[in-house]
């Protein structure tokens, strides 16, 4: 309109001058941040000299974490999508399966078999995201059926070819593999050998390895849970594709109205979860040099709980990868933590439900100061 | 002058509903074409077939003289088909300038890769809602937290920015008070001056009255007819939206109050 008054008389009489920090404190990842600062505080103060936070420690749950950090990105954008996968620890142990059934029994090269592997797993990602764009099925149902599907396989592939359920001798066959090393190898080694010699990091004191860190480089495990939190993150927040992956899972019938190629979107999420599926199994297939029919057992309801816990909305159309990312830390200190402090290992769950419960609460609160929700 | 758009006997059928039994409706640039009918005449699917969302049955689409067959919304929106649907094509939990470009996201390059601009889409987003007389927190502020007038003008002011040729507005005003229902009559007589030909639903004759150009009214899927504005009375309309002789009863035993 032409006739505007000057800015300053149009400020509204009706919005409440907020003060910078409740500005700042406002945000998706609130739940998370908190739930991250008292986990930590907590161990601090109840099992600081348990080991919990010297190099091995913390080495140690930062790989659970990791673990953990991996599954979560990719459900984190699926469920922002408006979509479930209860797949992923089926698809786990289904890849897992896959690459020591090609590799070890039928004796490919472990380069190929990991990546046929990804082939085929991002291609059942695709299928099942297929299926609930054409039959409008809630992807609940569609992937619950997968869950049984893919386990079944895990563990009829291995009974019948091996008449076994785990399949090793996986490191053996990745020796001098050019691929290998991108999910089970170690970066930096001279750094932490660096550590070791100016003691950041504890060196063995007797044995073979005496002299050498017992931290002897960054798994490739958490470059790939950090790569992919920070692509998660961009994605999300930077790209347009990212606004389509809100507008899909905020309301999938006016993002198509407005032009958004939902169904594209929704299928891709799909496929990068079965990805991230597939990361995660090759990095483990890869530490423990073996695949097992019972492999990630579960883990779908764990990434599901670490989105959750970051802010993320069931419903869809909302939420934050770095909210997941901080659900997974939780997650993973949490577990560790409390066997470090030596507390009886039935009580992860109390303390993972008081968690879950304290960080939905506040998530919903702020959820609704954002977004005018009733 | 040709019409923008034409569309030639329109028919859509959902299995065995027959919601448009062969619809013609014209719009000319700078018009506002009003479609008014009763609950379930067809008017929300006869746009939508003009939008892309839905296929037509049957009937012909002539789109600045040349046939037109859209295949999905996109489609139209390239053309310059603009709709603001009757249940907006608004997402609550994004933010308004998330939702202002929402399918038409701007980019800028770094590293050669495309990043949605935040920055020019903020910007914009204020700009444009600051000319259509509301004033946002800040670009950023849920459209949840906006009232149904304020989501009614950012829809209008997105379709508007875009450069449409056709502004579709479905019942814009049907949940809007006496202030708000007005500066949206008064944004389409804006629009309509910018040379946008606007379609615009509406079940409120004094409302299609107050802006129209030209009247079509539906009834149970088949068009009554198009009159000019001055060519028909209020009451006419009245009449005509609810199929004749009806109302004339109605208004007999309510005291003439409709
Ligand atoms: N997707 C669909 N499937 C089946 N029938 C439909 C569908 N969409 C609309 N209809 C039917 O078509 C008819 C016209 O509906 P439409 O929504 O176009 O009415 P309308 O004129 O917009 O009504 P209102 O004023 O209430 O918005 C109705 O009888 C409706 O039930
Ligand atoms: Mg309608």
């Amino acid at each position: 309109m032409s006739e505007t008054q000057p800015t300053a008389a149009m400020a509204d009489e009706r919005i409440k001058q907020r003060s910078r920090l409740r500005e700042a404190m406002i945000r998706p990842e609130l739940g998370g941040i908190v739930g991250t600062i008292a986990v930590f505080t907590f161990f601090m103060l109840f099992a600081f000299d348990s080991g919990m936070f010297n190099s091995q420690g913390i080495m140690n749950w930062s790989q659970v974490s990791a673990q953990f950090m991996i599954i979560a990105v990719g459900a984190c954008l699926l469920m922002i999508a408006g979509e479930f996968d209860l797949s992923v620890g089926s698809m786990i142990g289904f890849a897992g399966m896959m690459i020591a059934i090609f590799s070890v029994t039928l004796g490919w090269p472990v380069w190929m078999s990991i990546l046929i592997t990804f082939a085929i797993c991002i291609a059942l990602g695709a299928v099942n995201g297929f299926i609930v764009i054409r039959t409008g099925l809630p992807s609940f149902i569609v992937t619950l059926a997968f869950l049984f599907i893919l386990r079944g396989f895990t563990i009829y592939f291995p009974q019948t070819i091996e008449r076994k359920t785990i399949i090793g001798g996986i490191k053996d066959v990745a020796e001098g593999d050019w691929l290998a090393p991108v999910f089970g190898g170690k970066l930096f080694p001279g750094l932490f050998n660096w550590f070791g010699e100016i003691g950041i990091v504890d060196t063995f004191e007797r044995g073979t390895r005496a002299g050498q860190p017992v931290v002897d480089g960054l798994p490739m495990l958490i470059v790939w849970a950090l790569l992919l939190v920070v692509f998660g993150h961009v994605l999300l927040t930077k790209t347009r594709f990212g606004n389509w992956i809100y507008a899909a899972g905020g309301d999938a019938e006016a993002a198509r109205n407005s032009g958004v190629p939902v169904a594209r979107v929704k299928i891709l999420m799909f496929m990068f979860t079965a990805f991230c599926a597939t990361v995660f199994a090759t990095c483990q297939v890869m530490e423990f040099g073996s695949a097992g029919a019972d492999r990630g057992l579960l883990k779908e309801f764990e990434a599901i709980i670490a989105v959750v816990i970051g802010g993320a909305l069931l419903t869809g159309g909302y939420g934050s990868v770095i909210g997941a990312a901080l659900g997974a830390l939780i997650f993973g200190v949490v577990q560790q933590g409390l066997f470090f402090a030596g507390v009886e290992s039935s009580l992860f769950r109390v303390f993972l439900g008081v968690i879950l419960l304290g960080a939905v609460i506040l998530n919903t609160y702020i959820r609704r100061i954002i977004t005018g929700e009733k | 002058m040709n019409p923008i758009i034409e569309m030639r006997d329109i028919q859509k059928h959902f299995g065995s509903v027959i919601a448009l039994a062969g619809v013609s409706v014209d719009v000319f640039a700078g018009e506002c074409h009003c479609l008014l009918g009763d609950n379930g005449a067809g008017k929300s699917t006869f746009i939508k077939t003009m939008s892309g969302v839905h296929k037509p049955t049957a009937g012909e689409i002539l789109f600045e003289g040349q046939p037109m067959n859209f295949a999905n919304p996109r489609d139209a929106m390239d053309a310059g088909i603009a709709t603001v649907h009757q249940h907006l094509a608004m997402i609550p939990l994004m933010s308004v300038s998330r939702n202002f470009f929402m399918g038409n996201e701007p980019v800028r390059k770094t590293l050669g890769i495309p990043f949605f601009d935040h920055e020019q889409a903020n910007d914009v987003t204020m700009e444009e809602m600051r000319k259509m007389g509301i004033n946002l927190r800040g670009p950023d502020q849920a459209v949840g937290t906006l009232s149904g007038g304020e989501r009614q003008t950012v829809a209008i002011a997105r379709a508007v920015y875009f450069g449409a040729k056709i502004l579709i507005l479905d019942e814009p005003t049907s949940a809007l008070g006496v202030r708000q229902t007005a500066n949206v009559l008064a944004t389409i007589d804006k629009v309509r001056k910018q040379g946008i030909g606007v379609v615009f639903i509406t079940h409120n004759v004094r409302h299609a009255m107050a802006v129209g150009d030209r009247f079509t009214v539906l009834n149970r899927g088949k068009t009554l007819g198009t009159a000019k504005r001055g060519e028909i009375k209020h009451e006419e309309l009245q009449d005509m939206m609810a199929g004749g002789q009806e109302m004339v009863q109605l208004e007999g035993s309510l005291g003439g109050t409709v």
